[in-house]
């Protein structure tokens, strides 16, 4: 029996915000399928009382001293941006009431249009 | 003057502090090297001739005005395309950071500029270090020196193929699950993933967060040692970095490099003796624990019944992490934009961008991530695994009752030839899967030549408590004593 059909790779990928191709997917169900049956091996260890750890070392918060030192300036934080405007990252459209349906299939963002 | 490409980094230093050879001489023999190997190679992903010169330079003039230079100064070393040094192109080995010129230097790079290394260029790697062959990489795999039809490991391939190659004398690699140590093994170097939190991941494009530690590539374990000693320590700016100081790695390799093992207590873990792997690798890593046996050392049998879970729980743990990390790759801040042709809103811009970014490995991972943190499959999956993960390191704390440090082959194979595990991605999984058990403990390893199966380079991998990384580096020069370092043939 498979672990994961083409239609829940195809949930993932947009979950993921991955445009994957048909031919993608259809590669990536049976290798994903074959990783998730090798991976689920994991319940087979009884470890019901057993607590997770997330991390080797313990972790604390940690705050700095409250002293001011220098970050990056505008210029060296926008350096790498793909597209900006007046000093600011400029992004895609986001609200727009003619938007078409998103991947998911939701409707049209609400209020702001 | 001997050629300078084929010395240790302790050799090059010693000359370079008497003046026999300045800096910038030994960093022309290096980059000369480059040129003449590296397109058959393809170690680099960039090689920084000027910064790499004027580095060169500023060791020259310190020495020349009398200032005191540290033991790595004027020295080459290869860094891994993982972290960032300020204006020199990182791209991780993707597609989606092409081009990228970070505005700042990892800690990593900060250390090794204060300790006066002469920085080469970036070297290639599996894209966002996924992977155990560099054949991941989007600009192209690297050849094995070795045996240039074979995979170097990874995804640390380019930096332990420059090593191989006479191309550095050191290097830095980032290890989540073996890329440090498996790389080292197919390439006949040695390989040193520290504790977890021994070393700085300020600027270390990030993987698996819980996972991955940069650390040390040499030819030598002495050399890997002095790199361990310059990089490591306390880093305000990571908050899983650990306050303590850095175990005294290079009085440990020193010691054993004398060859006397006596009172020393080997573990050999069951679960990972001869199962899993070439029976040429298990010949070679018999004969190792032989010669170590010879030097003094005792060898106790240790289970742990829980390493053979270790694969299966890292490939959920991982690509977890993974999942999340990589959400910061949207094509807003940095990076690839594709498809915004005014009209298409930010998710679809995104998810364009996304998929014209990231190679196959790379989504495999993020959906197989998405997939164990979605709810409904959390508990069985990414919670099952952290719980499995707690175990793993009752396991380690159990064995270390019994023996100093244990021991197993760094990889269950020799430097296999490119194309024969990218089609089953599942298969090169498994060449983690001694490596794998220590990133979920956070103690340190090393990989150290052992051999040779088939007239390829295999290693032996020596595991330590948690910040006791000194005892790996002990038994590790105790090898070597014996083994000597391993010599490819002429490229």
């Amino acid at each position: 029996m498979s672990a994961i059909s083409r239609e829940e790779v195809a949930h993932l990928a947009r979950l993921s915000r991955l445009a994957v191709t048909e031919e993608e997917l259809d590669t990536f169900a049976g290798q994903l399928d074959v990783i998730l049956q090798a991976v689920a091996r994991v319940g087979e260890v009884a470890a019901a009382d057993i607590p997770p750890t997330s991390h080797s070392v313990p972790l604390t918060n940690v705050l700095r001293d409250d002293v001011v030192v220098p970050g990056l300036t505008r210029a060296e934080a926008l350096s790498g941006a793909p597209d900006s405007e007046e000093d600011r990252f400029r992004v895609p459209r986001i609200l727009d009431e003619d938007e078409p349906p998103s991947p998911r299939g939701e409707g049209p963002a609400e209020g702001n249009a | 003057m001997a050629d300078v490409t084929r010395m240790t980094a302790t050799e090059i230093a010693a000359l370079i502090a008497t003046g026999e050879a300045s800096a910038v001489e030994v960093t022309r023999a290096h980059l000369d090297r480059i040129a003449a190997v590296d397109d058959r190679v393809h170690a680099f992903l960039h090689v920084d001739t000027d910064g790499a010169l004027e580095a060169a330079r500023a060791v020259d003039a310190k020495r020349a005005a009398g200032e005191e230079l540290g033991p790595l100064a004027g020295v080459p070393v290869a860094v891994k395309d993982v972290l960032t040094a300020k204006g020199v192109p990182t791209t991780v080995g993707s597609k989606i950071l092409e081009g990228w010129r970070p505005p700042y230097d990892s800690t990593i790079v900060r250390r090794l500029r204060a300790a006066g290394t002469v920085m080469l260029g970036k070297t290639n790697m599996d894209e966002f270090a996924m992977g155990s062959s560099t054949e991941y990489s989007a600009y192209g795999p690297t050849g094995n020196p070795w045996d240039l039809g074979r995979i170097p490991g990874g995804s640390g391939g380019g930096s332990s193929a420059a090593l191989a190659a006479y191309e550095a004398p050191l290097a830095i690699g980032s290890d989540t699950g073996g890329s440090i140590r498996q790389p080292g093994a197919v390439t006949g170097t040695v390989g040193a993933k520290p504790t977890y939190g021994g070393t700085s991941r300020y600027g270390l494009v990030a993987f698996s967060s819980s996972l991955d530690t940069p650390g040390p590539c040499a030819r030598t374990v002495l050399d890997a040692a002095l790199l361990h000693e310059a990089i490591g320590g306390h880093d305000p700016r990571d908050s899983t970095s650990i306050p303590a100081p850095v175990p005294d790695v290079v009085a440990a390799a020193r010691a054993g490099a004398s060859g006397d093992l006596t009172g020393v207590k080997l573990g050999l873990v069951t679960e990972f003796s001869g199962e899993g792997a070439e029976p040429g690798v298990t010949a070679a890593f018999r004969d190792a624990v032989d010669a170590l046996t010879k030097l003094g050392a005792e060898v106790v049998e240790v289970s742990c019944p829980h390493f053979q879970y270790a694969l299966p729980a890292y490939y959920l743990i991982a690509p977890s992490e993974c999942s999340s990390n990589l959400a910061r790759f949207d094509g807003v801040r940095f990076g690839l934009r594709v498809g915004d042709d005014g009209n298409r809103g930010l998710e679809e811009v995104m998810s364009l961008t996304r998929d014209a970014g990231f190679g196959p490995e790379v989504k495999r991972r993020i959906m197989l991530g998405t997939y164990a943190l979605s709810s409904g499959y959390y508990d069985a999956y990414y919670g099952q695994a952290q719980k499995v993960r707690t175990l793993i390191t009752r396991d380690f704390t159990a064995a270390f009752e019994q023996a100093d440090v244990l021991i197993s082959p760094t990889t269950p194979f020799v430097a296999f030839p490119f194309g024969s595990r990218t089609a089953d991605p599942y298969q090169m999984y498994l060449a983690d899967l001694f490596t794998i058990p220590t990133n979920l403990y956070g103690g340190p390893g090393i990989s150290v030549p052992c051999g040779l199966s088939e007239g390829l380079p295999v290693g032996l991998q020596i595991m330590a408590p948690t910040m006791a990384d000194d005892r790996m580096y002990r038994v590790g020069a105790a090898l070597e004593s014996v083994i000597g370092t391993l010599t490819p043939p002429e490229l």
